[in-house]
């Protein structure tokens, strides 16, 4: 009896998994095509279709504006978050854990939401459809990301430590720099390649906010409306890797963490 | 008169509605060791945020070196705090955390170097400067946060209860070594802590607080010689504790009358006024009456064996409410459940009002 528990067990397990990773798996193999559809039977491997991205000038600055704008909507989502987070964290405010509940809505907001609600507002403002209005809105959505991240790092135990720093003499912004921001550095790293990760392959925000100039997932998506091949394997792959990457920088940071 | 190096005028200070600080005056001389000591609550650790600059007090003020200094800030106040928990700059190396004062100051490379190199000298850790903070033991990283808040010579320095993290044994040693280098450099220690015998051994200005008030001050030989108040005289070291009403004053003696009789002592009271005799441990004499004033008999109920002497708590056979609390010699034998006649000398009871 116990056997067949363990056995029902197993399998439970491997359909979870299964069920998890095979559409990558599938992905994965099939960007390894070398014919011309990315259905079996399997015929490569090959790594012509990565060849035919690489090559595909589109495609490659697409993915140097995916590059770009998931570097600098969270480095800036990254810097708010920190400052908000030392905000709430050091100074008594009023309305603080209603502030600090707004600050973090976004999350539960749908990203289709603040990509629609951001289309009005620009629209009103007169900010075109660019990279840049597509990089405020990944920042509106990592910003609360990272707020939550930071905030949940800081506590009261460094607060003695800036007030040792003010006591030898550094003004507020040194502190800030020379204390806060290294002793804050894992959660600092986590939340930035986490943003990094989020932006990397967000679709429907950039989808509704850029024109000519667009990122990776979007570029795509124009590539899969002329139906499967193996070239959009190969480019997912390669979203994949990179997003792996991230999360393995983002689960090193959080986790290496030496102990204070 | 020279003027204080530290002169904290009428300061009061409450958190929300609640005082901890009442009306508090206290002067500081220049390369002093002060101490303040108190139970937790009764505002020690508060006084000490005031001069450090942390919390400004709701009244009152605070002069350092003639400068009123109430509303300045930690930063730009001659002051330096050894916090609790140390606060080291765990990504900093030792050195580093040690010339950081030096560096906001704008001092080069070298000289800071320098002169983080001596500050660990002097307090034991030359060959500490490359290593990090959490390499060391808790001991050592005490001494890297003295080092650092000496390195920029301090006007004040501020220990709040710098020894309270260190086994028993450690915490002898360091107090030793405490001393030792505030007598080399100089400079005005201020220390809190809520430990008697730390403070009677590092004091040469004792100030005992309670429930936000100075309760008494002096040097700790006067404080626990002849404290001011009952509270005094039971946390700074331990009494039994006689409560009686005054009676008549004649010939600078006064007439005490308790449960346990008329009790005549020098001093000088109005007549009815309700007063406390303390009595320290060693004063009280157990067994056949030696001493000139007789309190009566007592059944023993605890001895315990400290190794230099017994501490024996006896209970009032005359006044079942009042405990005495004896030092009898190690050799004494005495047992719980004996009965034994407690006298003592009339200049050893200390006269407080009650």
């Amino acid at each position: 009896m116990r056997a067949v528990v363990r056995i029902a067990a197993w399998l439970y397990a491997i359909a979870v998994y299964g069920f998890i990773f095979l559409p990558v798996v599938v992905l994965v193999l099939f960007s390894l095509q070398a014919t011309s559809f990315p259905i079996p039977p399997f015929t490569g491997p090959s790594l012509r279709w990565y060849q035919a991205v690489l090559s595909d000038t589109r495609l490659t600055s697409a993915l140097v504006n995916s590059l770009l704008v998931a570097v600098l909507s969270s480095l800036a989502s990254v810097t708010l978050g920190f400052l908000s987070a030392w905000g709430f964290a050091r100074f008594v405010l009023p309305g603080s854990a209603l502030l600090r509940g707004l600050i973090t809505l976004p999350l539960t907001v749908s990203y289709l939401i603040i990509g629609m609600g951001l289309l009005v507002l620009f629209n009103w403002a007169g900010v075109p459809k660019s990279l840049l209005a597509a990089g405020i809105g990944h920042v509106v959505i990592n910003l609360p990301l990272c707020f939550a991240i930071i905030y949940s790092q800081m506590g009261d135990h460094q607060i003695n430590i800036e007030r040792a720093a003010r006591d030898l003499g550094a003004p507020e912004w040194k502190v800030l720099l020379m204390i806060t921001v290294p002793v804050m550095a894992p959660a600092i790293f986590a939340g930035f390649f986490l943003s990094m990760t989020f932006s990397w392959d967000e679709f429907v925000i950039s989808f509704l906010l850029t024109r000519f100039e667009t990122t990776l997932p979007v570029e795509i998506w124009n590539l899969l409306r002329s139906g499967l091949n193996p070239k959009t394997n190969a480019v997912g792959s390669l979203v994949f890797a990179v997003s792996v990457v991230l999360v393995v920088f983002f689960e090193l940071t959080l986790l290496l963490r030496k102990p204070a | 008169m020279s003027a204080p190096l530290v002169d904290i005028r009428n300061v009061s200070h409450r958190f929300g509605q609640l005082p901890v600080l009442k009306n508090v005056s206290l002067a500081i001389e220049p390369g002093s060791y002060t101490i303040l000591l108190g139970p937790s609550g009764s505002g020690k650790t508060t006084l000490l945020s005031i001069l450090g600059g942390f919390v400004t007090p709701s009244e009152g003020k605070v002069f350092i070196r003639g400068a009123d200094c109430t509303a300045v800030p930690p930063a730009r106040r001659p002051t330096t705090t050894v916090f609790q928990d140390y606060a080291l700059f765990p990504h900093m190396s030792v050195g580093g955390n040690v010339g950081f004062g030096l560096r906001m100051q704008g001092v080069d490379g070298a000289t800071r170097a320098a002169k983080a190199r001596e500050a660990l000298a002097l307090v034991g850790l030359a060959a500490a400067f490359d290593k990090k903070p959490h390499q060391l033991s808790g001991g050592q990283r005490q001494r890297v946060a003295l080092a650092r808040a000496l390195v920029i010579e301090p006007a004040v320095l501020l220990l709040d209860e710098p020894l309270g993290a260190l086994d028993l044994k450690l915490r002898r040693q360091m107090q030793d070594e405490l001393k030792a280098i505030q007598k080399r450099v100089g400079t005005a220690f201020v220390h809190v802590t809520h430990d008697q015998e730390e403070a009677m051994a590092l004091a040469d200005h004792c100030v005992v607080m309670n429930d936000g008030r100075i309760e008494d001050e002096g040097s700790p030989e006067r404080v626990y010689a002849r404290p001011k108040t009952r509270f005094s005289a039971t946390f700074m070291g331990e009494s039994t504790i006689v409560a009686g009403k005054a009676g008549a004053s004649r010939d600078g003696r006064v007439t005490v009358t308790t449960e346990l009789g008329p009790i005549s002592l020098p001093g000088a009271s109005t007549v009815g006024a309700a007063l406390a005799l303390a009595i320290r441990p060693e004063h009280l004499v157990l067994g056949d009456t030696k001493g000139d004033v007789a309190l009566g008999t007592a059944k023993v109920s605890d001895v315990v064996f400290q190794g230099s002497f017994k501490r024996v708590l006896a209970t009032s056979v005359q006044d079942p409410a009042l405990q005495f609390m004896a030092k009898a010699p190690a050799s004494a034998i005495v047992q719980p459940g004996d009965t034994t006649a407690v006298s003592c000398n009339a200049q050893d009871i200390i006269l407080l009002a009650d």
